[in-house]
């Protein structure tokens, strides 16, 4: 596959020079005119529009956006809310950052075209406590956007009307979780709510139909209906439509955020040509493809089997570097895309250390409302840490894939997945140096970098 | 509860953007930690009132989410992030070199009261790591030498104060 060029359409403005956040910038670069385009359609046409298009969450799950909107109960005769899910907080991701800070009226008008597309007359944006600046910034957007008529009462003169209000969260990962989210901005702990029966399109905000969308998907949503679903669809690939905008951390010499059609770039070139390789005189060792809670990739391992091409059955074999970033062929090998977060470790990152790492960060974020989820990350967080800073044993492996094998399915919500993918891959990867770490823990080097 | 008449008049706003007046309760929160720098035992009988609901349901939120506080803080707050990018990238050395500035331990006050250390969770700009967040701004790339430099500016501006 030939390297591609990004093709920048949520971040087409980011970075550019010139371009302020404030409306006047977005108005003179043809800003709010899809929005004026929008309200003289029918809302259903703009819901047909998103189905079509095959937008997936770029939250994490990858959920066809137009089938969630297709769930949303529409008979109750209960108020429709809409969420904006910008508690950006899945280790490895930073892109709702940078739509916030210089382009958040690109949001606000995709938030909007999506009220009005499911006749929502309150949204709310939660936004991360962590990002004050981007609440202050938001804010001053929405005013903006109604003294121009843009959000507010009779909107656009059409009679519409549809209010936007910030909500900032308090420091909780799990406030990402729709229905942690949606408890949260009730005013309580985030502990998410079972499903059934609490599916936020029946039972959400106040009991009522609500939608949570991600940041990223709301902007897709403003260029599908610009474009049309079927000018989204021919972009990336099929069932993996649109553009995907990667956050490369870690160990390579250019990290940063990059916008490429899905599925048209491979881990190899986006870590090689795009992100210019590993740092001098290392080699890469490992990558987490979609934020932390993925299941982490080892270089020089192969993936091997059958995969579906049009209608075909057709082999594959692949290195890391050859895997395809999209979230089908991520999931095919066992993984996922997640949130677009990849992360990337180099030799000199001992395995165990970075599991410690990631398990103390679970730990720290599990709600504690389901007994496999609270004790479980505790105990691997404290196994892992043991291992580094007091007694590793060579049978800790085996007791660590132990504790990780008995927590998912077992709780309310998928951090119990989130919480022991990390281990059960780090394991199934890199198991020998599990076994081995308590010998080679004594010649670690001097000075080298304390990931716990 | 002793709040600035702005930060009176900014709680009475915000309740309206709400149908349920608890879901406030948050917004509330911060809204008094920004005014007095922390929440004193007292907040969680006020905002129950202001909301009409239980102080249990007040004190169930505080004790939730890590940004709220119920003890004072130093003049400046110094959250450096501590989670993998950051951790790939040097974090573990930012935050220790912080401390050695200021002759603190995380969690705790400096002995000048001027800052308080946090090791905090993923601050979503991995990209840019390690990162640190001083009172309400990032700082990004922050090594060692950068920690220095941003210690040394906190301590200028503290000398001016005095």
């Amino acid at each position: 596959m030939p390297i591609p060029e990004q093709r920048r359409i949520i971040f087409r403005h980011i970075d550019e020079p010139g371009y302020t956040n404030d409306i006047e910038c977005y108005v003179r670069n043809g800003g709010y005119e899809v929005l004026k385009k929008a309200v003289t359609m029918q809302p259903q046409a703009i819901i047909d529009e998103v189905k079509k298009s095959g937008l997936r969450g770029r939250g994490g799950a990858g959920f066809p956006c137009g089938v969630k909107w297709g769930l949303v109960d529409r008979k109750s005769g209960k108020p429709i809310y809409l969420i904006v899910n910008a508690d950006e907080s899945e280790p490895g991701t930073f892109k709702d950052r940078y739509i916030i800070h210089q382009d958040p009226h690109q949001l606000i008008e995709g938030t909007m075209i999506s009220c009005f597309a499911n006749n929502v007359q309150q949204a709310y944006i939660y936004i991360r406590g962590e990002m004050p600046h981007g609440a202050r910034i938001l804010e001053r957007a929405i005013q903006e956007a109604r003294d121009k008529g843009f959000v507010g009462q009779n909107i656009l003169g059409t009679g519409y009307s549809c209010d936007i209000f910030v909500h900032r969260g308090a420091g909780a990962y799990i406030c990402g979780e729709e229905t942690g989210l949606i408890e949260s901005l009730e005013g309580k702990r985030a502990n998410p709510r079972i499903k059934p029966p609490f599916f936020p399109a029946v039972l959400g905000l106040y009991q009522c139909p609500t939608i949570v969308n991600n940041v990223e998907t709301l902007c897709h949503v403003k260029y599908i209906a610009e474009h049309g679903g079927d000018a989204f669809a021919k972009i990336g690939t099929p069932n993996n439509t649109g553009t995907r905008i990667f956050c490369v951390s870690g160990h390579v010499q250019r990290p940063g955020y990059y916008e490429f059609e899905t599925g048209k770039i491979t881990m190899g070139q986006l870590l090689y040509d795009v992100c210019g390789g590993p740092l001098p005189g290392r080699t890469f060792k490992a990558v987490i493809p979609g934020g932390s809670s993925a299941k982490i990739m080892r270089f020089g391992e192969r993936y091997k089997g059958k995969r579906k091409v049009g209608a075909d059955l057709v082999d594959y074999d692949w290195g890391v570097e050859d895997v395809p970033m999209d979230f089908d062929s991520l999931a095919l090998i066992g993984t996922m895309g997640g949130s677009g977060g990849v992360i990337v470790m180099d030799d000199s990152v001992n395995m165990v250390e970075a599991l410690a790492n990631i398990n103390a960060f679970y730990s720290h974020e599990s709600c504690g409302q389901c007994t496999p989820c609270r004790e479980g990350s505790l105990w691997m967080k404290r196994i892992t840490t043991r291992m580094v800073h007091g007694n590793a044993r060579e049978e800790d492996a085996t007791l660590l894939k132990s504790v990780a094998d008995q927590i998912p399915g077992r709780t309310i919500c998928a951090f119990g997945e989130a919480c022991s993918w990390p281990t059960q891959s780090f394991i199934a990867k890199f198991g020998d140096e599990f076994k081995t770490y308590h010998e080679t823990k004594k010649a670690r080097p001097t000075g080298a970098l304390d990931l716990v | 509860m002793n709040l600035k008449p702005e930060t009176l008049q900014r709680i009475d706003e915000v309740i309206t953007h709400y149908p349920s007046k608890r879901s406030a309760t948050l917004p509330l929160l911060h809204l008094i930690q920004e005014d007095l720098g922390y929440l004193p035992p007292e907040t969680f009988e006020w905002v129950a009132a202001k909301l009409e609901i239980q102080p249990i349901n007040v004190y169930d939120v505080v004790t939730f989410y890590p940004m709220f506080r119920q003890k004072p803080i130093g003049r400046r707050h110094i959250k450096v992030c501590r989670t993998l990018s950051c951790a790939l990238r040097g974090g573990y050395k930012t935050c220790a070199e912080f401390e050695k500035q200021f002759d603190t331990k995380v969690g705790e006050i400096s002995p000048d009261g001027e800052v308080t250390v946090e090791f905090v969770e993923c601050l979503a700009s991995c990209g840019t790591a390690p990162v640190v967040l001083i009172d309400d701004d990032l700082h990004e790339n922050v090594d060692c030498a950068k920690a220095k430099q941003l210690s040394d500016q906190i301590k200028k501006e503290a000398a001016q104060r005095r």
